[in-house]
C-alpha cells in the first residue's frame, strides 16, 4: 500500500500497537537541555532508573546560560545556575554527553543536533521542546515531548504515541526575491490559522522547498509547532545528504554506504493519501511580519493593523483587541514605518550561518538607528566560529550590534535579560506570546533580512527597498 | 500518580483561544528544579497587577468568588499551545486544578496532563460555551468511570477519552512502569532493527 513520509517512518519504528490509534515506537535519539531535561534525569534517579543507552541521548546547555562575552554558570536568571549545575551533574552521573558552556560545540539544541549529525534522516529524535521539528528539515521524525515522557524515553527507549493524522503543505512555484523560510512559515500560519495544523504530522514539499536550503527547510518546519501541527518535515534529498555528510556523528565508510541505501526509500509514495493538503502559491507570499501576540497574526510588511470589528467571530474580534492593546497599536496602523527599539537576530529559527549572512548582507556598510539595541546571537559556538572566519561579526559589530556568545538568549524570558517594558522588538525568533521576551516587551516575528533592514531604519521596515539602494560610502 | 475517577467541583470560564504555556506558567516562574510549589507562579501575568509583590488582579477569574481555587477551568481552543514545559501541568496541580475542559488542547500539554493526573476533556466548543455561560456556584461532577459530565443546568453530557489515558487516569498508572512489562519486545524489536539499519549503530 502507498505510504507517506511519515507512515514510512512510524512503521520503520513501530514496537508494539498498543490499540486505540496508538503505538509503542522506538525512538532513536534523545536530546536534553538544563531547563526541562535536568527534571526528567531526577526524576529518573529518584526512581531508581537507569537510562537504558546513554550513548544515544545527549544535553545541550542553552536556555538559561548566559549570552554576553566572557560568560561562565554564572546567568541572570535567579537560580539559574542551579539549572545549569544540577543538569550536568545528573548527565554526568548518567554517563550522558554534554555540550556544555565553554565546548565550543554548545549552543541552541536545534542547531547542534542537526550541526553535529545527531540529527539523521529517518531517525526518531525527541526532546522536552517544542522546537524539536526544527530536526525535521532533515527528514527525522523529530518532535517536542515533556519532561515525564523524556524520562520515559530514557528509561525504555520507546514512547507511546498516537498516530498522528497525515497533511502535506506543497509550496509551489518560485519565492519573489527577498522572501524566504521564515516568511513561507508565517505566512502559511496567518492563512490558516495557529491552530490549523493541528492532529497533524505536516509534511512540507513542493518546488519552492526543494529549492530551499537545508538551512532554511529547518526553519520552516521549526515553526510547524506555533501551527499546532504534532511536527512538521521534509523528505532528504541530495542536498541533505551533502550536508549531513562527514558530520562528527554522522555514519562514516562502509555504514555512510549503507545509510544512503537506507535513505533513498524516505520520500512519500507518488500515490499516497494525505488527510489533507494545502497548497501555497510561493508568488503570492511577501516579506512577512506579525503584528499582535500570536504567530496567525502576522500580515505582509507593506499591510496594515486589522480592525477586529472586521474580525470573523467574536472571539477572534477579542483576541485581536487583546493583542493591539498589548502591542499598542490602532485597527488600520501601516506596520512599515512604526518606530522599533530593538532588534534580535538568533534563536533555533534563524540563527544558522546563511541566516547571519542574509542578515549581514543587509548589514554591510551600514548602521543601526540611533536608539536602537541590537543584538545578534549565534546559534551555536560552531556557527559563531564560522560567521568570524568569514569576518561577519565585523559587519555585525560595525552596523552596531551585540555579538553574542550561542544560547536561547532574548528569545524567551527566564527572568533574566529584556528589551523591557512596551518595547518594540523586530525579532527573528518564533513565539511572539505576551511577555515571551520579557514583561511587557512587545514582540513582531520577522526573517533576519527583514529585522536587519528595521534596525538600520529604527522602524519596521521592508528590506527589499534596503538591499536596491547603493550602501553610502 | 494520584487517580482521577470522579469529581465534583467548581468550573472556572477562562475561556480564551490558544492560551499558551508561557500564560499558564511564565519562564521566570520556573525557578527551581522541582515540581512543587508552582502554583503560585500559575497565570502569573494574569493574576496579579504586581507580579513581583504578588498584588492580586481582582478582575481574573481565579482571584474572584466563587472560582477561587477553582479545580475545573472551562478553557478555549488550543489550550496550552507553545512551550513544552510540563511546568504547566505541575503548576495547575499545584494549584488544584484536576480537568480542564476545553474544545482543543495543545498536544504536548495534553500528553502532560494525562501523566500528572490531570484530565484533559475534549467537548465541541458549543458545549464549552454553554457551560461557561453557566458558570457559577453550581458545582460541575465529571465521572471518568462513565464518561459523562453532569453540567450545573442539569444536563449530562458525554464526552470520549482514548482507552488507554483514560484506564492511565483511573488506576494512576505509571506510565514507565507499564511500558517496561513490554521490555522482552522492546528488546526483540531493538535486535531486528540494528540488523535492518546497521549504520545507526556502527
Ligand atoms: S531558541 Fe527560543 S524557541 Fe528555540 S529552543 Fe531556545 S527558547 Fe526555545
Amino acid at each position: 500500500m502507498a505510504k507517506t513520509l511519515v507512515e514510512k517512518l512510524w512503521s520503520r519504528h513501530c514496537v508494539a500497537d498498543l490499540g486505540d490509534g496508538t503505538d509503542l515506537l522506538y525512538i532513536d535519539r534523545v536530546l536534553l537541555h538544563e531547563r526541562t531535561g535536568s527534571i526528567a534525569l531526577k526524576g529518573l534517579a529518584e526512581q531508581g532508573r537507569a537510562v537504558r543507552h546513554p550513548d544515544r541521548a545527549f544535553v545541550c546547555m542553552d536556555h538559561i546560560v548566559d549570552t554576553r562575552p566572557g560568560r561562565g554558570d554564572e546567568t541572570l536568571m535567579p537560580g539559574g545556575e542551579a539549572f545549569i549545575r544540577e543538569t550536568r551533574a545528573a548527565a554526568n552521573a548518567a554517563g550522558i554527553r554534554i555540550f556544555d558552556i565553554g565546548d565550543n560545540r554548545q549552543g541552541i539544541v536545534h542547531v547542534v543536533s542537526p550541526e553535529q549529525g545527531i540529527a539523521l534522516p529517518g531517525l526518531t529524535l525527541v526532546c522536552p521542546d517544542s522546537h524539536t521539528c526544527t530536526q525535521g528539515g532533515l527528514g527525522a521524525l523529530a518532535w517536542g515531548i515533556g519532561s515525564s515522557e523524556a524520562a520515559h524515553a530514557l528509561a525504555t527507549q520507546t514512547l507511546v504515541v498516537r498516530r498522528p493524522r497525515q497533511m502535506r503543505v506543497r509550496f509551489e512555484g518560485e519565492l519573489p526575491a527577498g522572501v524566504g523560510a521564515k516568511d513561507m512559515i508565517l505566512h502559511l500560519i496567518a492563512a490558516h490559522g495557529a491552530g490549523g495544523g493541528s492532529g497533524y504530522a505536516i509534511e512540507f514539499a513542493g518546488s519552492a522547498v526543494s529549492a530551499l536550503s537545508v538551512e532554511a527547510r529547518m526553519t520552516l518546519c521549526n515553526m510547524a509547532v506555533e501551527f499546532a501541527a504534532w511536527t512538521g518535515l521534509c523528505a532528504p534529498d541530495a542536498k541533505t545528504i551533502a550536508w549531513v555528510e562527514g558530520r562528527p556523528f554522522a555514519p562514516k565508510g562502509m555504514a555512510w554506504a549503507q545509510a544512503l541505501a537506507d535513505w533513498a526509500d524516505l520520500v512519500s509514495d507518488a500515490d499516497a493519501v494525505f488527510d489533507k493538503e494545502i497548497v501555497v502559491d510561493c508568488a503570492s507570499i511577501a516579506p512577512t511580519i506579525t503584528w499582535g501576540t500570536s504567530p496567525q497574526h502576522a500580515l505582509p510588511i507593506t499591510g496594515v493593523v486589522p480592525d477586529p470589528a472586521h474580525a470573523a467571530d467574536a472571539n477572534a474580534a477579542e483576541a485581536q483587541r487583546r493583542a493591539l492593546t498589548y502591542m499598542g497599536l490602532e485597527p488600520g496602523q501601516a506596520l512599515a514605518g512604526l518606530p522599533i527599539d530593538g532588534a534580535f537576530i538568533g534563536s533555533c529559527t534563524n540563527s544558522r550561518l546563511s541566516d547571519l549572512r542574509a542578515a549581514a548582507a543587509i548589514l554591510k556598510g551600514r548602521h543601526v538607528a540611533p536608539g536602537v539595541r541590537a543584538i545578534c546571537v549565534p546559534g551555536s559556538g560552531l556557527v559563531k566560529a564560522a560567521a568570524e572566519a568569514e569576518g561577519l561579526h565585523q559587519i555585525f559589530l560595525d552596523a552596531g550590534f551585540e555579538w553574542r556568545e550561542s544560547g536561547c538568549s532574548m528569545c524567551f524570558f527566564a527572568g533574566g535579560e529584556s528589551f523591557g517594558k512596551g518595547e518594540r522588538v523586530v525579532t527573528s525568533t518564533n513565539r511572539n506570546f505576551e511577555n515571551r521576551q520579557g514583561p511587557g516587551t512587545r514582540s513582531h516575528l520577522a526573517s533576519p533580512v527583514t529585522v536587519a533592514a528595521s534596525a538600520i531604519a529604527g522602524r519596521i521596515a521592508d528590506a527589499r527597498a534596503l538591499a536596491a539602494q547603493p550602501v553610502e560610502a | 500518580m494520584e487517580k482521577f475517577i470522579r469529581l465534583t467541583g467548581i468550573a472556572a470560564p477562562l475561556f480564551r483561544a490558544n492560551v499558551d504555556t508561557d500564560a499558564i506558567i511564565p519562564s521566570r516562574e520556573m525557578k527551581r528544579v522541582s515540581k512543587e510549589g508552582l502554583g503560585e507562579g500559575m497565570f502569573a501575568d494574569w493574576r496579579y497587577s504586581d507580579v513581583a509583590n504578588r498584588v492580586e488582579n481582582p478582575d481574573f477569574v481565579l482571584n474572584r468568588a466563587p472560582f477561587r481555587q477553582a479545580p475545573i477551568l472551562l478553557a478555549g481552543a488550543n489550550f496550552g499551545c507553545g512551550s513544552s514545559r510540563e511546568h504547566a501541568v505541575w503548576a495547575l496541580k499545584d494549584y488544584g486544578v484536576r480537568c480542564v475542559i476545553a474544545p482543543s488542547f495543545g498536544a504536548i500539554f495534553q500528553g502532560n496532563c494525562v501523566r500528572n493526573g490531570i484530565l484533559p476533556l475534549v467537548l465541541p466548543e458549543p458545549e464549552v460555551a454553554a457551560l461557561v455561560a453557566a458558570a457559577g456556584p453550581t458545582p460541575l461532577t465529571i465521572d471518568l468511570a462513565a464518561l459523562t459530565v453532569h453540567s450545573a443546568d442539569g444536563r449530562t453530557l458525554s464526552f470520549s477519552i482514548p482507552p488507554a489515558d483514560r484506564e492511565m487516569l483511573l488506576e494512576g498508572l505509571d506510565a514507565i512502569g507499564v511500558t517496561l512489562k513490554r521490555l522482552p519486545a522492546i528488546k526483540e524489536f531493538e535486535g531486528a532493527y540494528r540488523t535492518r539499519h546497521p549504520w545507526m549503530f556502527a
